[in-house]
C-alpha cells in the first residue's frame, strides 16, 4: 500500500474523483473543441513562428552578418538563446526524474507537460548553434564518421564538440523517456476511443500494451532506471554548456564556480517556465483539479531556494574577482556592474535575485496572479543573466583598443521571437493531442475514492450469472 | 497450449492486492494480473522476482562508455594525432566528457528495446483487453485453473470477501495474450 493512503496528507488532487473520472477529465481536452483561449494563443504563436523562420531563411541565405556581431563581440544574442532554451528544458527533467527518484508524489500533476516542455526547450536550443554555423546544411561535420579528409576526426578535446554529444544524447533520452511514459496512456485512450484515425494512431503509438502486472513491473523498473540515467545527465549537460565558457581564458568566463552555477541556473529558469506553463495550462485546459494551489506553492518554494543559490552564485563571482587580484578579472565585473551594460546586470538581479524573495511569504505563494509575474519576471531575469554572462565579457576585453558596443540587429531579436513560437506552438499542439496529465500515474499516486461499484449493461448480465455461482457454491458448502 | 482460467475483477488496488495475497497463500498458480497502472507491491503480491532489465541497462552503459573512450583515444592518438595546444594526445580527463554521454545514451536506448522486447511491445501489435475497462479502472486476477485441486466455486465464494466486482471463466490459448 502506497504511504499516499496515510490520513495525515492532503489528497494529491481535488474533487473527489474515482478511477473513472481521472481517465473522463484528463481525456476530456483532446475530445472537446478548444477554448477560443486557446485558439488566441494557438494563432499568437504561430504568427511567431512564422515570423521566426522568415529570419532564419533571411539570415542563412544571406550569411550571419545580418547579426550585429563584431570581432570583439562574436558570442552574443544566439548563444544567449542556446543557453537559455537548454536551461529551461532542465526544470523537465529535474521534475520528471529527480523528483521521482526522491518519491515525490506530487510531481505526477506536472510531470508530463514538464517533459514535454524539455523536448521542445531543447529544440528550440538546438536550432541556434545550427544557425551560427552559418552553413548548417554542414552540420554533420560535427559527427565523427569516416570521411574523404583523412579521415581527419572531431577534436574530442573541446567542449563544442561535447556539447554536441551532451545535447543531442539529452534530446535522445529525454524523447525515449518522455514516450514511454506516454504507453501506458496510449493505451487508455486507445481502449476508450471509437474506431477511426485516433484509435488507429494510439494502437501504432502504444505498441500493444494490455496493462500486465508483469509488464508493469518491468516497465517500473526501467522508468527507475532510465531517471536514474537522466538525473547525473541533466546534470551533466549544463556543466558541459557551462565548461564552453569555462575553458576559455576570457575574465568573467574563465572561472571554476561556472558548472554548478550553471546547473542552479538552468533548474531555476526552468521551474519559472514550467509553473508559467502549468498556470497557463491549468486555465486553459480546466484541470484545476489536478493542478492544485499546493502544486504551485511547492513549485514556488523551489524556485525561492534556487534563487538563493543563484544569489549566493553572483555574490561568490564577486568574491572570487576581488580575492583574485587579477585586475583584468576585477575590471570585468566592476564593468558588469557600473559599465555600459550595468542596466542588463541590475534587471538580472532585480528579477533573480529580489523579486523571488517575496515568495517567503505564504500569501504571495497561494495568489496565483501575483506568482505569475514572478515566474514572468524570473524568466526575463534568466534570459538576461545569460545575456550579462556573455555580452559584458566579451565587449571589454584585454585591449582598450578593442573594446566594442554590441546592439542586437533586427534579424537576432526576430529569431529569438521565432524560438518562442517554435516552443509555445509545440506546447500547445501537445496539449491538444496528448494527455497533459500522466493518467496512469496520477492513478497510481493520487488517493481517489473507491470506485463505485456500478456497472455497463454490458457486464451487468456476466456478473449476475458469477454471483449467482458464488451464491450456489455458498449454499452447497453450508453444513 | 490453451489453458483454462479464471477472471476475477476488481474495482480498486486494495482489493486486488488483499485477493492476490490470499489466492497465492491458499496454493493456487496465479497467471498474470492487469491492471490500469502500476500497482505497488502487487509484484511482491505475486511473487514476480526483481527485473533482470537492470543488468541490460549496466552492460548497455559499461559498452557505451568504455567503446566510446577506446574510439576517442584510437582518433586522436592513432588514427591521426593532432597536436592541440601541445596537450597529451591520450589525455583521458577530456574523454571522460563524451564517454559519459554515450554510456548514457546506450544503456537508455538499451534499457527500453530490452523492455519491449522482453514485453512483446512493438508498434502493430493488436491488443485484446482481457477485459473492459482494463486501461481504465478494472483491475484483473488471472488464475490458473488447471490444477486439479482449484474448486471454482470455493475460490469465488473466496475472493466475494475481496468485493470481486465478476468472475469469469475463460480459455487462453498460447500462455499471455
Amino acid at each position: 500500500m502506497s504511504d499516499s493512503d496515510s490520513s495525515l496528507r492532503p489528497p494529491l488532487i481535488t474533487g473527489d474523483k474515482t478511477l473513472g473520472d481521472v481517465t473522463r477529465d484528463i481525456c476530456a481536452p483532446m475530445d472537446r473543441t478548444p477554448t477560443s483561449l486557446w485558439y488566441a494563443a494557438f494563432f499568437v504563436s504561430l504568427a511567431a513562428l512564422i515570423i521566426g523562420v522568415a529570419a532564419v531563411w533571411y539570415q542563412i541565405a544571406t550569411g550571419i552578418g545580418t547579426w550585429g556581431l563584431n570581432k570583439t563581440v562574436g558570442w552574443a544574442f544566439d548563444i544567449t538563446n542556446f543557453v537559455f532554451w537548454v536551461g529551461i528544458g532542465h526544470a523537465g527533467t529535474l521534475i520528471s526524474a529527480v523528483l521521482f527518484l526522491f518519491r515525490q508524489k506530487w510531481r505526477t500533476a506536472v510531470n508530463r507537460s514538464a517533459e514535454a516542455m524539455t523536448l521542445f526547450a531543447v529544440m528550440c536550443a538546438g536550432i541556434f548553434p545550427l544557425i551560427h554555423m552559418g552553413r548548417p546544411w554542414l552540420a554533420y561535420w560535427m559527427g565523427p564518421y569516416p570521411n574523404t579528409r583523412g579521415s581527419l576526426w572531431v577534436n574530442f578535446k573541446s567542449p563544442l564538440l561535447w556539447d554536441v554529444f551532451a545535447i543531442s544524447t539529452y534530446l535522445a533520452i529525454s524523447a525515449v523517456f518522455w514516450y514511454v511514459g506516454l504507453i501506458p496512456d496510449m493505451a487508455t485512450i486507445r481502449d476508450r476511443s471509437k474506431p477511426g484515425l485516433r484509435k488507429r494512431i494510439t494502437s501504432i503509438l502504444s505498441l500493444g500494451w494490455d496493462g500486465s502486472a508483469r509488464t508493469w513491473h518491468r516497465y517500473e523498473t526501467v522508468y527507475m532506471l532510465l531517471a536514474g540515467l537522466a538525473t547525473p545527465l541533466v546534470f551533466s549537460v549544463h556543466t558541459i554548456v557551462s565548461m564552453d565558457f569555462a575553458t576559455a581564458v576570457i575574465p568573467g568566463w574563465h572561472t571554476t564556480i561556472f558548472p554548478p552555477y550553471f546547473v542552479a541556473g538552468a533548474i531555476f529558469s526552468g521551474l519559472a517556465m514550467v509553473t508559467t506553463l502549468m498556470l497557463i495550462a491549468r486555465k486553459t485546459m480546466r484541470l484545476e483539479d489536478y493542478i492544485t494551489a499546493k502544486h504551485i506553492e511547492r513549485m514556488c518554494l523551489l524556485m525561492l531556494s534556487m534563487g538563493c543559490i543563484v544569489g549566493l552564485a553572483y555574490a561568490t563571482e564577486f568574491f572570487m574577482a576581488a580575492y583574485s587580484g587579477n585586475g583584468y578579472e576585477q575590471f570585468v565585473f566592476l564593468n558588469r556592474a557600473l559599465g555600459p551594460m550595468s542596466w542588463a546586470y541590475w534587471t538580472m538581479v532585480t528579477c533573480n535575485v529580489i523579486v523571488p524573495q517575496i515568495l517567503w511569504f505564504p500569501k504571495v505563494r497561494k495568489s496565483l496572479p501575483a506568482v505569475f509575474v514572478i515566474v514572468i519576471l524570473v524568466n526575463v531575469g534568466m534570459w538576461f543573466e545569460r545575456f550579462v554572462i556573455i555580452v559584458t565579457s566579451l565587449h571589454r576585453d584585454f585591449l582598450p583598443s578593442s573594446w566594442a558596443h554590441y546592439v542586437p540587429s533586427t534579424i537576432e531579436i526576430a529569431t529569438l521571437v521565432g524560438s518562442f513560437g517554435l516552443f509555445f506552438t509545440c506546447f500547445l499542439l501537445f496539449c491538444r493531442i496528448a494527455p497533459v496529465i500522466a493518467i496512469a500515474e496520477i492513478k497510481g499516486a493520487g488517493r481517489l475514492k473507491k470506485s463505485d461499484l456500478s456497472m455497463t449493461t454490458s457486464e451487468a448480465p456476466q456478473t449476475i450469472r458469477a454471483q449467482a455461482a458464488v451464491h450456489e457454491a455458498a449454499l452447497t458448502e453450508a453444513p | 497450449m490453451s489453458a483454462r482460467v479464471l477472471l476475477a475483477t476488481f474495482a480498486h488496488e486494495d482489493d486486488l492486492l488483499a485477493a492476490t495475497t490470499a489466492v497465492r497463500e491458499s496454493g493456487l498458480r496465479i497467471v498474470d494480473a492487469f491492471t490500469p497502472y502500476a500497482v505497488h507491491g502487487l509484484d511482491q503480491a505475486m511473487g514476480l522476482k526483481p527485473s533482470r532489465l537492470t543488468w541490460v541497462c549496466f552492460i548497455c552503459g559499461m559498452a557505451g562508455a568504455l567503446g566510446m573512450l577506446w574510439f576517442e583515444h584510437w582518433t586522436a592518438s592513432v588514427a591521426w594525432p593532432i597536436d592541440v595546444g601541445g596537450k597529451p594526445w591520450n589525455s583521458l580527463p577530456s574523454d571522460v566528457p563524451v564517454a559519459f554521454e554515450a554510456a548514457v545514451l546506450l544503456a537508455g536506448f538499451g534499457s527500453v528495446f530490452a523492455l519491449f522486447a522482453v514485453s512483446r511491445l512493438f508498434p502493430g501489435k493488436q491488443s485484446h483487453p482481457i477485459r473492459p475497462r482494463i486501461t481504465d479502472d478494472r483491475f484483473v486476477l488471472v488464475i490458473d485453473e488447471s490444477d486439479a485441486a482449484l474448486d471454482v466455486p470455493t475460490v469465488q465464494l473466496m475472493l466475494t470477501e475481496f468485493n470481486v466486482v465478476e468472475t469469469e471463466e475463460q480459455v487462453r490459448s498460447g500462455g499471455r495474450s
